[in-house]
């Protein structure tokens, strides 16, 4: 499950989309905003998407962690729209027999977002100044293999 | 002459002060049309660091323009 919302995630929820009872291992990511970035203090982070486009992408990227990493589920929420410090921007969860191949996926579905999805964020600083970010860096994931 | 509607996000949706325009162009390829779209409207983004898309998919600077297409160019990602 991939989806856009302009709703504050909630975690707790989003875990019931985990559950199974052949699952041994449930690793969940929460990105948020942070109150610095490269020097700068950051009061606030707007998400904007390409809705259409994201939500392909997205479901792509969760096939392919089904399809790289022995897990039972796999879901990824990303924000849209004006976020405060602290709050979360986007949550990832995997579930899987074995606590490897959960936190694997979950490293892989945050890393391909980041590096792929058409979701762009502007950073607002004190002063009333703001800036879109540029150039998303592929996180180093865990290697795309399949536990035998 | 064929007319494609143009949607913007994020830095090119500021340099261009809008959300979306549907024009006419004779540029043959997703490419042509980037180029002559950075000229008029000074987007500071070469086409190295945009990706093209069309119709929903992300598409080659090659690929051939129709009428009627949607047409986005997308800055450089940064979700997450």
């Amino acid at each position: 499950m991939f989806r856009l919302t302009k709703e504050p995630l909630d975690p707790a929820a989003l875990r019931q989309a985990l559950l199974d009872p052949r699952a041994g291992a449930c690793a969940t990511f929460e990105g948020c905003v942070r109150d610095q970035n490269e020097g700068k203090k950051v009061l606030s982070l707007e998400y904007e998407a390409y809705g259409d486009l994201a939500q392909r992408e997205g479901e792509s990227i969760l096939a392919e962690a089904r399809e790289k990493f022995a897990i039972l589920t796999v879901a990824c929420v990303h924000r849209t729209g004006h976020l405060q410090l602290g709050e979360s921007a986007v949550w990832v969860g995997a579930a899987a027999a074995h606590r490897d191949a959960a936190f694997a996926a979950c490293r892989y579905v945050i890393d391909e977002c980041k590096a792929r999805a058409p979701i762009w964020k502007r950073e607002h600083y004190a002063g009333g100044a703001s800036a879109w970010l540029n150039g998303a860096v592929r996180g180093e994931h865990a290697a795309p293999a399949k536990e035998g | 002459m064929k007319r494609v509607k143009l949607q913007y996000f994020a830095l090119l949706r500021d340099q261009r002060g809008a959300a979306e325009e549907t024009i006419a162009t004779d540029a043959q390829t997703a490419g042509e049309l980037y180029q002559r779209l950075q000229a008029q409207h000074g987007f500071t983004l070469g086409p190295a660091h945009v990706r093209a898309a069309l119709n929903g998919e992300f598409a080659p600077w090659d690929a051939p323009l129709r009428e009627g297409d949607t047409v986005v160019f997308l800055p450089p990602v940064a979700g997450g």
